[in-house]
């Protein structure tokens, strides 16, 4: 048992921290707004190798592991980045999966920087793939009907929601999608793609209910009422300890969850539901009560922590809620229910 | 260095070796009249546990050990708790042992320690009191020097297994003129003796647990642990002999009942309840709780065994684990409806009534071994450095 990362796994959590630091103050996301698009941020990421890292070395990546890029989200979400560092790793690494001359050009011009490919970690209905993650600033995005996965390219013709999260969500037509896989092997790529997401979510949804902690204990520690510091009082520290014992669990489990991608895969699968499930629901709860305890300030949009509250739900929410994702832990489990047309459940 | 959640080869072979074992002495007619006595002991199981060496195998192989490490011990204790095994008894008797093995003399060391080991007796905990629960420090039971003995007086609660108890390890008030915490000392108490009074309490578990009076009790000074008013020091070697409690395992053991009960159920369309949309939201989240909870408890043991400094680690294990059990147990309830209710080994129960069991059980868990509101007062003013609660 080993629970420390590797001193390469170290020098790389400094490496995007020190990255987020100066590229993702909560200044820089509030300027970002309300588009949601850092491209300053995004720039950097890239140079930094942030797509590359996330495929093989045979498709011209790195070949970081998914715990390399779980350890990165983890400081993507603490900073709130303004950049589709998620969605265009998920994006690459299901090209690569896929394989083929249209995924390999595309994933080529992803590697180089000529497009910013996403994915849209739900299957697509009707004539609009809706609420696109990154669809307001990607050239592409990934979709998968349920029978075949395809490459949509993102034209003028889109449509970008105003949202909670003030993320770069857009609505974009089915008009041109380039197919690159069918039946089994599209369905398999894409459920692995949906997996991977769930864990570098989690990643990030840790960082965020990790620093949400951070700023409720420091306003806590400082502000005064009824001769004392507000954090001596049992309603709030009882609260935050709630908190920071599920915010240290979902770390646990996120990790553990990508590490399991290699060393464990028969488990991965439910484990990243597991992991992104809990994260989700402790994002939330952290960046309520820290939200709550700063009074009438926290209602301010001047305060920090509104921004946290606003992502945890909104980044989590474009992908999985968290009864879903619990449920997709009894799938995994149990195997999936039988779905009968028509039947109420 | 890589990251490896795994336990490790050493840990995972013990694992195999004790669950093994296990099943050869632990069965569900052990398990049935364990619970109907509410005693947490049996004199068969413990022979087979002191012949497998099972006793205290965290310690050196000098003091009788197998000099397992905390990891081993980690894969121990989830087995014990898997199989259900009664080591209530045996259990307190080693962490005694411990402490006297620390702090003790040699007189001491030589007298407890190979019995206890043997399982030939058995040490109680008496620290709670009925008016010192939670602030355990506030112990009001009096302890008089006279001469070379010390006279006893008071009473102490959950006493369990007093009953059948040699030895109390007792926390008593040596100086009144000093600060709480300052003026407590630790003794060990022989229950055989004239003014030890034992009446039995009963609980929602089915523990059978004790009230223990001291009336005038005399112990030699040779039987004090640990220097005079230096009682919270020793306690609290004690308290550091246990790496993070967790209840993961009981969650385990709820799922599995749950699992059981739900493989041939069905509801009033007789379609499957394993089909049903909560059921399995909610077995999804005891699955989940149990993998956080048993993280939890890794992450406390493995920076034991690193030597790294635990600061609120321990409490978040313990809080955690508890809770969840507490939450998990009382939503399952609901959700088999009334099967739920048919009581722990009642012939008509799904899963051996252990749903039922549980519920009941789960309450304790957030209570014993340091409340809930203690543990989030120490994750709140170790883990995250917030004021103390005036």
């Amino acid at each position: 048992m080993d629970l420390r990362p590797s001193d390469e796994q170290t020098q790389l959590i400094d490496a995007f921290s020190a990255l987020f630091g100066k590229e993702s103050s909560p200044e820089r996301v509030r300027s970002a707004e309300p588009l949601g698009f850092d491209e300053r941020l995004w720039s950097h990421l890239q140079e930094l190798g942030s797509v590359a890292m996330a495929v093989s070395e045979d498709a011209g990546g790195w070949g970081a592991s998914l715990l390399d890029l779980e350890l990165v989200a983890e400081q993507h979400g603490r900073a709130l980045g303004s950049a589709p560092l998620i969605e265009t790793q998920v994006a690459a690494r299901l090209l690569e999966r896929v394989g083929g001359d249209d995924a390999s050009t595309a994933l080529a011009a992803a590697l180089n920087g000529d497009h910013m490919i996403s994915v849209l970690p739900r299957r697509v209905r009707g004539a609009t793939a809706t609420m696109v993650p990154a669809g307001a600033i990607a050239s592409d995005v990934i979709v998968f009907d349920g029978t075949t996965l395809s490459l949509l390219p993102i034209g003028d013709d889109k449509v970008l929601p105003e949202n909670l999260g003030t993320a770069p969500l857009a609505d974009v037509p089915l008009v041109g999608a380039v197919p690159l896989a069918t039946g089994d092997a599209a369905s398999d790529a894409f459920e692995t793609a949906i997996d991977e997401w769930l864990v570098l979510m989690a990643g990030a949804l840790v960082g965020m209910a990790h620093r949400s902690i951070e700023i409720g204990v420091d306003y806590v520690c400082e502000r005064e009422a009824f001769g004392q510091k507000i954090g001596g009082f049992q309603a709030i520290g009882h609260r935050l300890a709630d908190c920071k014992a599920a915010a240290d669990g979902a770390e646990l489990l996120a990790r553990e969850a990508a590490w399991a991608h290699v060393e464990e895969p028969e488990r991965f699968a439910e484990l990243a539901a597991m992991a992104y499930a809990f994260a989700a629901e402790t994002a939330r709860d952290a960046s309520y009560w820290s939200l709550h305890f700063h009074g009438g300030y926290g209602f301010m949009l001047e305060y920090d922590i509104q921004l946290y509250y606003r992502r945890s739900r909104a980044w989590a929410n474009v992908v999985m809620d968290p009864s879903r994702a619990y449920r997709r832990v009894a799938d995994r489990r149990y195997g999936p229910v039988p779905r009968v047309a028509g039947a109420a459940r | 260095m890589t990251m490896d959640f795994r336990l490790g080869e050493n840990a995972e072979s013990f694992r195999a070796e004790v669950r093994e074992f296990l099943s050869t002495v632990v069965d569900r007619e052990l398990e049935e009249r364990v619970y109907r006595s509410g005693v947490s002991h049996d004199d068969d199981f413990n022979q087979a546990m002191v012949e497998q060496g099972l006793i205290a195998p965290g310690w050196p192989v000098e003091f009788g050990g197998q000099g397992r490490d905390p990891v081993e011990m980690l894969a121990l204790g989830e087995e014990i708790r898997i199989a259900d095994a009664p080591v209530y008894g045996i259990g307190t008797s080693a962490l005694v042992s411990a402490v006297i093995r620390k702090v003790g003399t040699p007189e001491q060391q030589a007298e407890i320690i190979p019995k206890a080991l043997a399982a030939e007796i058995i040490i109680v905990l008496g620290f709670t009191e009925p008016e010192a629960g939670s602030d355990v420090a506030n112990a009001q039971t009096r302890a008089v020097r006279d001469g070379d003995e010390w006279v006893i007086n008071g009473s102490k609660m959950f006493t369990t297994n007093a009953h059948i108890g040699d030895y109390v390890f007792l926390l008593a008030r040596t100086n009144t003129e000093v600060a709480k915490h300052k003026g407590l000392t630790m003794f060990l108490v022989p229950m055989d003796q004239p003014g030890v009074e034992v009446q039995a309490v009963f609980t929602l578990s089915g523990e059978r647990t004790n009230i223990t009076y001291y009336n005038d009790v005399r112990v030699s000074d040779a039987w004090r642990i640990g220097g005079v008013d230096q009682g919270w020091e020793t306690m609290t070697v004690s308290l550091g002999e246990e790496h993070g409690a967790s209840f993961g395992i009981q969650i385990l053991r709820l799922l599995t009942a749950a699992e059981e009960w739900a493989a041939d159920a069905v509801d009033e369309d007789d379609q499957p309840v394993l089909h049903d949309a909560t059921l399995r939201e909610s077995l999804g989240r005891a699955a989940t709780d149990i993998e956080v909870s048993r993280l939890l408890q890794r992450r406390v043991v493995w920076m034991a065994s690193e030597g790294i400094h635990s600061v609120a680690e321990g409490p978040m294990s313990k809080l955690f684990s508890s809770e969840r059990l507490e939450e998990r147990a009382q939503e399952l309830c609901e959700i088999m409806g009334p099967d739920a209710l048919r009581s722990y080994f009642d012939p008509t129960a799904p899963a051996h009534g252990l749903v039922e069991h549980m519920q009941r059980h789960s309450l304790g868990t957030t209570i014993y071994a340091g409340t809930s509101e203690i543990h989030r007062n120490m994750i709140a003013q170790r883990g995250l450095g917030l004021p103390r609660t005036k």
